[in-house]
């Protein structure tokens, strides 16, 4: 008797978690419109932004539909999701540094390399401005104002597209910023603005996440419409040719879709409902130079 | 405080209206970390008694290491299953990074310290005498063991739930090998800190509050069937 309640028990565990192991491993079928493609797993390597914004919710549920791909999205910032690419860990590219992309272009690591959108960096800060930005007249200026008054200035510190705009700015004013009023947060760009938000300092963000972000901060838009603050995307594919792993086919279809007309006008339609105006603007077709302008 | 009160409330909307989302969320949380709970089990219970029964050289060694284990990073096990996992890596062909069976494994590499060390301790700690009288009494090898592990299941239902504690909890290996993403590897801990993010507390609130409803529910249904068994 008691080595059947033993045996029970044991049992009666081992099944417990076995149901565990199975819940949730239902799979449901994608409609029968949807084609089913040879390779359904694409990598897309993108920025935090398209996702902490809620642009890729309204896409990729679109592409996939569209196409029977299955995108794995790693949001990471700008520079893990190009690291990624120079390994042949992705298969397709959305990121938002013109400067760090164009060496990967040249050394044809990445090919079908498409403007796609662009919208803007703006400069946030507490509403009482300590350092007196909205007074400069010139960028420049601006965070020269920062760095004198060494008000609190929160840079994300992580290699992503917003940082290294960052990095580029302190360096056109001349200012190598260290100290204990720069300080990096190492973290998206969401949790980097509740940081400034928190601590009433200064940051560098995409108007994107901010807006999206907006009720929850004690942050004002203090500069903003400056050409060097163009904030610009780019769809690229992982070169097949270099890392034959990499879905290939599955990559242009990604591209495609994103430079479609259809996805072109959705994209100039995001957010206009939520935040009033459009978060993102469409660029297929044109020039990078022309933009801003 | 409204924003609390409001995460609270949400909380308990998503869980009675079934959100579909959040289900989905809640059932991968259950079946990466009950997964990974159950390789730590088979793999640690076996494990931690050979560790504690046999004297062999290095055991002193081989203890300080799984002691370590049980405090181990799970971000670092997260960097280490990623490498191994990248296509560029040595089980690149497998095609799992980023899926639930990454994710499981990283946990199984996270719980299963946690369940070897403290199995072990758990038998380390019998009296030998009744060790001894067991194999008096005229059992083989098998009969041995079944007796000396029913002796300390009390102990062994609480690596369980240390392990799965472990586990459920973690968030830089989940994040690093299942990378977060929608309605495949996105668990709990993954979707709240998506949602701070986002600066979307209130749903951020909700899914902890989930979270920890969610722990406390499978660590009380085993802490039940382990106070069953001690007959209390």
């Amino acid at each position: 008797m008691k080595m059947w309640k033993n045996i029970r028990f044991f049992s009666l565990i081992f099944f417990v978690l076995s149901m565990v192991v199975l819940a949730g491993c239902g799979q449901t079928a994608p409609p029968a419109s949807t084609p089913t493609p040879a390779n359904p797993d694409l990598i897309l390597a993108t920025t935090t932004s398209t996702q902490d914004s809620g642009l890729l919710d309204v896409l990729i549920p679109m592409f996939e539909k569209k196409t029977g791909y299955k995108v794995k999205t790693v949001a990471v910032g700008t520079g893990a999701a190009l690291a990624l690419g120079q390994k042949g860990e992705a298969d397709v590219l959305l990121t938002h540094a013109p400067s760090s992309e164009q060496p990967l272009v040249d050394d044809k690591t990445v090919v079908n390399y498409q403007l796609l959108m662009h919208n803007d960096f703006i400069i946030v800060g507490p509403a009482n401005d300590p350092a007196g930005v909205k007074d400069a007249a010139t960028l420049e200026d601006l965070f020269k104002a920062i760095s004198d008054s060494k008000a609190i200035f929160i840079s994300r510190g992580d290699k992503s597209g917003t940082d290294t705009k960052e990095k580029d700015l302190w360096k056109k004013a001349g200012i190598n910023p260290s100290g204990s009023w720069y300080q990096e947060s190492g973290v998206g760009m969401g949790q980097t603005l509740n940081i400034a938000s928190q601590k009433a300092g200064y940051t560098l963000t995409d108007r994107a996440t901010y807006l999206a972000n907006k009720d929850n901060l004690q942050l004002e838009i203090l500069r903003e419409g400056d050409s060097v603050l163009l904030n610009i995307y780019h769809v690229m594919q992982v070169n097949p040719e270099k890392f034959p792993q990499v879905n290939k086919d599955g990559a242009k279809a990604f591209v495609d879709f994103m430079t479609s007309s259809d996805t072109q006008k959705t994209i100039g339609e995001f957010g206009k409902d939520k935040y009033g105006q459009a978060l993102f603007f469409p660029d297929y077709g044109k020039n990078v130079e022309d933009l801003g302008k | 405080m409204d924003l609390i009160w409001q995460g609270i409330k949400q909380a308990f909307h998503l869980l009675l209206t079934g959100d579909p989302e959040v289900v989905e969320i809640v059932l991968s949380t259950l079946q990466v970390s009950g997964s990974a709970t159950l390789i730590s089990v088979i793999i640690g219970v076996p494990l931690g008694t050979l560790i504690a029964l046999n004297s062999f050289p290095g055991r002193k060694f081989a203890l300080s290491l799984v002691n370590t284990g049980m405090g181990m990073p799970p971000v670092v096990v997260g960097l280490w299953v990623s490498i191994f996992l990248w296509r560029s890596g040595p089980f690149g062909f497998l095609d799992i990074l980023y899926t639930k069976t990454a994710m499981i494994i990283a946990q199984a590499i996270i719980a299963s310290p946690v369940v070897v060390g403290l199995t072990a301790a758990a038998i380390g700690q019998t009296d030998p005498k009744l060790r001894l009288q067991i194999r008096a009494l005229g059992a083989n090898r098998l009969q041995y063991l079944w007796y000396l592990l029913r002796e300390v299941r009390f102990a062994l239902f609480a690596a369980i739930i240390a392990g799965f504690g472990a586990v459920v909890s973690e968030i830089g290996a989940s994040m690093m090998v299942g990378g977060n993403i929608k309605g495949m590897t996105r668990v709990l801990t993954t979707a709240t800190a998506l949602e701070v993010s986002k600066g979307n507390f209130d749903l951020a609130i909700a899914l902890s509050i989930i979270l920890m409803l969610l722990a406390y529910g499978v660590t009380f249904w085993l802490t039940q069937l382990q106070q069953k068994q001690q007959g209390v």
